[in-house]
């Protein structure tokens, strides 16, 4: 087909002029992490007892003793081969740890957003079909609530509700109880591994698991999700093809679907492509919440005690996440509006 | 006599708003026979939309029929509900819009649409409705219609939009089609083709039809019957021919005088009475010998950054005070070289000699700050879009004055803006108005009074009076017309529309697809063209015969 032929073009010239901005991304990260204040050697000496030399060894094997525009060379090109360099906290290469926690952030956030989408787009649409009513208020007062209530604060008390109160929510400590025996792993996504592996139990615990800290993220962006919704919404619905649509007779369903938001879900599109970077990056209060090991909680820790090559490869990693989303968001546009062509 | 297929019957439809209720429909009555063409004619804010709308229970969430009733095939619909609705609409009455492009929807395939429509109403299978589809394509005259049904409404020109509208209109056969403005946005060509084919269908299919329109011209050349409205109120019904030859009504003697015919003179378009005075100016004063050209372009060319070429090899000459026409359908480049010539943007090859001296080098970016930009204004098509929603009207016409003649305010300012105000019958009192609280027409003139701020010597005019009724574009064109012989401007006319270009220009040169198709002296050109195109257009124009309505 020629159009996705055009839009594969148009992805592939997309990401090629991105990799100037994630060099960037990395040189401005380096020289960031090395302005903050705090000396990493004196952080990871033995105590606080360790003497002048002990730094100064430590210093040395981190290469920090070397001139700046060295540092970043040496940086550079270990980047380029692949290699993040090695956490000082967890004494593993910064490459594998990232790799170990990543898909339990992405499942996080895939599920949060999926939960989001699934509520705020009719939840848009009702408030777009009648706004001023009694519902488009409901909407915009739940929205508020939902964008006013800080994630640590709704995550408490979804846990204190449905843990606490109702018992209906498992223990609200990591992806599984640690009695589960895991799943050979083979995407990392927990739920998708235990189907694969046929173990519905361990699915059901998983999935559980995963519904308060899923919910609190989602809770958070459903307010722009669906406010974009309603707001599109309500152009598309003003439009002249909706009149068309209703001059000949079709029926609600299809005015509303098919013709009204169909057209509106466009920048629903990159709306979700924005808001699940942003997600994937800022969940860190819900990670700690709920004890999920992924890798903003890992990032953060590593920047508290001036771990210089976890937050570095955190940073370049997010980076290259929001490149390949915001791919896939040009792609999906591509696909659904014959209009975007190349550009 | 049969039963009437619509009786409409005192209709009133308000609108509630944020300034209360407007009344925009006072009492309409009118009724259609089965396979009748009817025309409803008026200005904008007349409310024959509103009465169209209101017909078929498409209007806008604010309006409502308050009063009068609406039947159709003798049954009362004027309070039907949704889902009556729904069993009328398509199947027994169907709507044309205006702009056809935007009535689409742009996401979705022409033929899937047309399929839609049909399986509102139709228990087939989608694979029956997209052959049915397949052959309204062919039924509205779409060239290659089995690639078009694929096609997105983008991907298609106005009028190929306007005839897949007609297609959805028609899939049911409904008995009664509302054409609102069906043509207005599409060239003249264009025009008389879909309207050719509009009524052709409406005729073989015996679908009674109501033609809304601004233009009396159309009116008068498809319908049998004509009502103007004015106000929300009828005020004239007739046929097409007494209408414009013994106009009963004020208001439609003024609307008849205003609209351009083949014969009509600039002076004709407003009745005795309230004519702007002439300013009797002995015929052109011709520049002594030796002087200049005002302008002489000299094979001028635009290609664009995709490849394509927008205009090829123009070469035209003005005097001074001259009025030259640019004619042409879209695309034919009229814009094109109406924005080099005027340095808005830069030719790709050749020559322009502003009053002898090389103007065309000079890069489009930095003519601003040119000696010439004072010469050579520019007033512009929309006079909606190209003011400035957060300027005064006065500030509008200071503008220029404090950038290209470098006065400051105070009260020079004031008087210098003053006067191009009372010269464009600006009353002064609305010098404070932003754009929005003024009319059409007197935006219009805030447009005209900011290009002649600084006394230009040429005034390129880009569809000066497009978006404007023709009541007003009566008093804007004497207003031109006068400023011209005033000044001695030469004026660059662009214009699609061919009876304007002929009572305002001396000459008119005819585009085609970038290149000069053919030029010479208006009226000769037009009373006898030389070239098929040209015969093509001047044809396609919808006259009022003057002429014969004067025998009668």
């Amino acid at each position: 087909m020629g159009t996705i032929g055009a839009i594969l073009i148009r992805a592939g010239r997309r990401f090629i002029s991105s990799l100037p901005a994630l060099f960037g991304v990395l040189v401005f990260t380096f020289l960031l992490m090395r302005v903050l204040p705090g000396d990493p050697a004196v952080f990871f000496a033995s105590g606080p007892n360790a003497g002048k030399e002990e730094i100064e060894t430590i210093r040395k094997q981190m290469g920090l003793d070397k001139p700046l525009p060295a540092q970043l060379g040496i940086y550079l090109y270990d980047v380029g081969r692949g290699n993040l360099g090695r956490s000082m906290m967890t004494g593993q290469p910064v490459a594998k740890d990232l790799r170990e926690r990543l898909p339990a952030s992405l499942e996080l956030t895939l599920t949060a957003l999926l939960i989001a989408l699934i509520s705020a787009v009719p939840l848009g649409v009702i408030a777009a079909l009648r706004p001023g009513s009694l519902i488009d208020h409901g909407v915009r007062l739940f929205c508020s609530l939902g964008v006013c209530v800080p994630t640590f604060v709704s995550g408490l008390l979804l846990i204190y509700v449905f843990y606490y109160l109702l018992g209906l929510a498992p223990d609200p400590t990591g992806r599984v109880d640690i009695f589960t025996t895991l799943p050979p792993s083979r995407t990392g996504f927990l739920i998708i591994d235990f189907l694969l592996a046929g173990d519905i139990e361990g699915w059901w615990a998983a999935a559980r698991q995963l519904m308060l800290p899923a919910f609190t993220m989602a809770l958070f962006v459903i307010a722009p999700l669906a406010r974009i919704t309603r707001a599109s919404m309500l152009v598309s619905l003003g439009s002249d093809f909706i009149r068309t649509a209703r001059s000949v007779g079709l029926s609600w369903w299809r005015v509303v679907v098919t013709y009204a938001l169909r057209n509106a879900i466009l920048p629903v599109i990159t709306i979700a492509g924005i808001v699940f970077s942003t997600m994937l990056g800022a969940n860190v209060l819900v990670e700690k919440v709920f004890s999920w090991p992924g890798v903003a909680s890992y990032a953060l820790d590593a920047l508290l005690v001036s771990d210089y090559a976890p937050v570095q490869g955190f940073v370049l990693l997010m980076a290259t996440i929001f490149v390949v989303v915001n791919l896939l968001v040009d792609l999906l546009y591509g696909i659904a509006d014959p209009r975007a062509t190349i550009a | 006599m049969t039963a009437p297929l619509l009786e409409v019957e005192d209709l009133k439809v308000t609108f509630s708003t944020r300034r209360g209720l407007v009344e925009a429909v006072r009492g309409v009555t009118l009724s259609l026979q089965p396979g009748e063409m009817l025309g409803l004619v008026g200005e904008s804010g007349s409310g024959k939309s509103v009465t169209g709308f209101a017909i078929t229970h498409l209007l806008d969430k604010a309006g409502r029929i308050a009063g009068g009733r609406i039947r159709f095939r003798g049954q009362d619909i004027t309070g039907a509900g949704s889902a009556d609705l729904r069993q009328l609409h398509g199947a027994a009455m169907a709507m044309i819009f205006q702009n056809p492009r935007a009535a689409l929807n742009p996401i979705r395939a022409i033929g899937e649409q047309i399929a839609d429509a049909i399986l509102a109403h139709r228990r087939i299978s989608r694979p029956e409705a997209r052959d049915e589809a397949l052959k309204l394509l062919r039924a509205v005259q779409i060239r290659d219609p089995e690639q078009r049904v694929k096609a997105y409404p983008h991907e298609l020109s106005g009028g190929m939009c306007q005839r897949v509208m007609i297609a959805i209109a028609i899939s049911c056969n409904p008995q009664l089609l509302i054409a609102d403005e069906p043509t207005t946005g599409l060239d003249v060509t264009t025009q008389k083709v879909v309207m050719d084919l509009l009524a052709d269908i409406a005729a073989a299919r015996g679908m009674a039809a109501i033609l809304i329109t601004h233009d009396l011209g159309l009116a008068a050349r498809y319908c049998r019957r004509v009502v103007v409205m004015e106000q929300g109120s009828l005020v004239e019904e007739a046929e097409p021919l007494t209408l414009f030859h013994r106009p009963q009504h004020p208001y439609t003697k003024r609307l008849v005088a205003a609209s351009p015919t083949a014969t009509s003179r600039v002076e004709d378009l407003v009745p005795d009475g309230e004519r702007v005075p002439l300013v009797q100016v002995s015929a052109l004063s011709l520049p002594p010998h030796g002087t200049p050209l005002l302008l002489d372009v000299k094979q001028i060319a635009k290609r664009f950054d995709d490849g394509t070429t927008g205009v090829a090899d123009f070469s035209m000459t003005m005097r001074h005070g001259e009025s030259i026409g640019l004619v042409g359908e879209s695309g034919s480049g009229k814009s094109t070289i109406s924005r080099m010539i005027c340095r808005l943007i830069d030719p790709s090859a050749g020559e322009i000699l502003f009053d002898g001296r090389a103007i065309g080098q000079i890069p489009a970016r930095d003519f601003h700050r040119s000696e010439f930009r004072k010469d050579i204004q520019i007033v512009f098509q929309d006079p909606n879009e190209s003011l400035n929603p957060r300027y005064t009207a006065f500030d509008c016409i200071a503008h220029p004055l404090l950038r290209l003649l470098g006065l400051r305010s105070g009260d020079r300012l004031r008087r210098q803006v003053e006067d191009c105000a009372d010269r464009v019958g600006l009353p002064r009192e609305l010098l404070s108005r932003f754009p929005h609280q003024l009319s059409g027409g007197q935006k219009a003139r805030v447009g005209i009074a900011r290009a002649i701020a600084c006394k230009p010597r040429l005034l390129v005019l880009d569809e000066p009076t497009a978006a404007l009724d023709v009541s007003v574009q009566a008093v804007v064109l004497q207003l031109l017309n006068r400023l011209r012989r005033e000044d001695n401007l030469g004026f660059l006319f662009v214009s699609h529309d061919l009876n304007v270009v002929r009572m305002m220009c001396d000459r008119t040169i005819v585009l085609r697809a970038g290149q000069i198709v053919e030029q010479g002296e208006s009226r000769a050109l037009f009373a006898n063209p030389q070239t098929d195109y040209t015969r093509e257009l001047v044809d396609a124009v919808p006259h009022i015969q003057r002429a014969e309505l004067a025998l009668a």
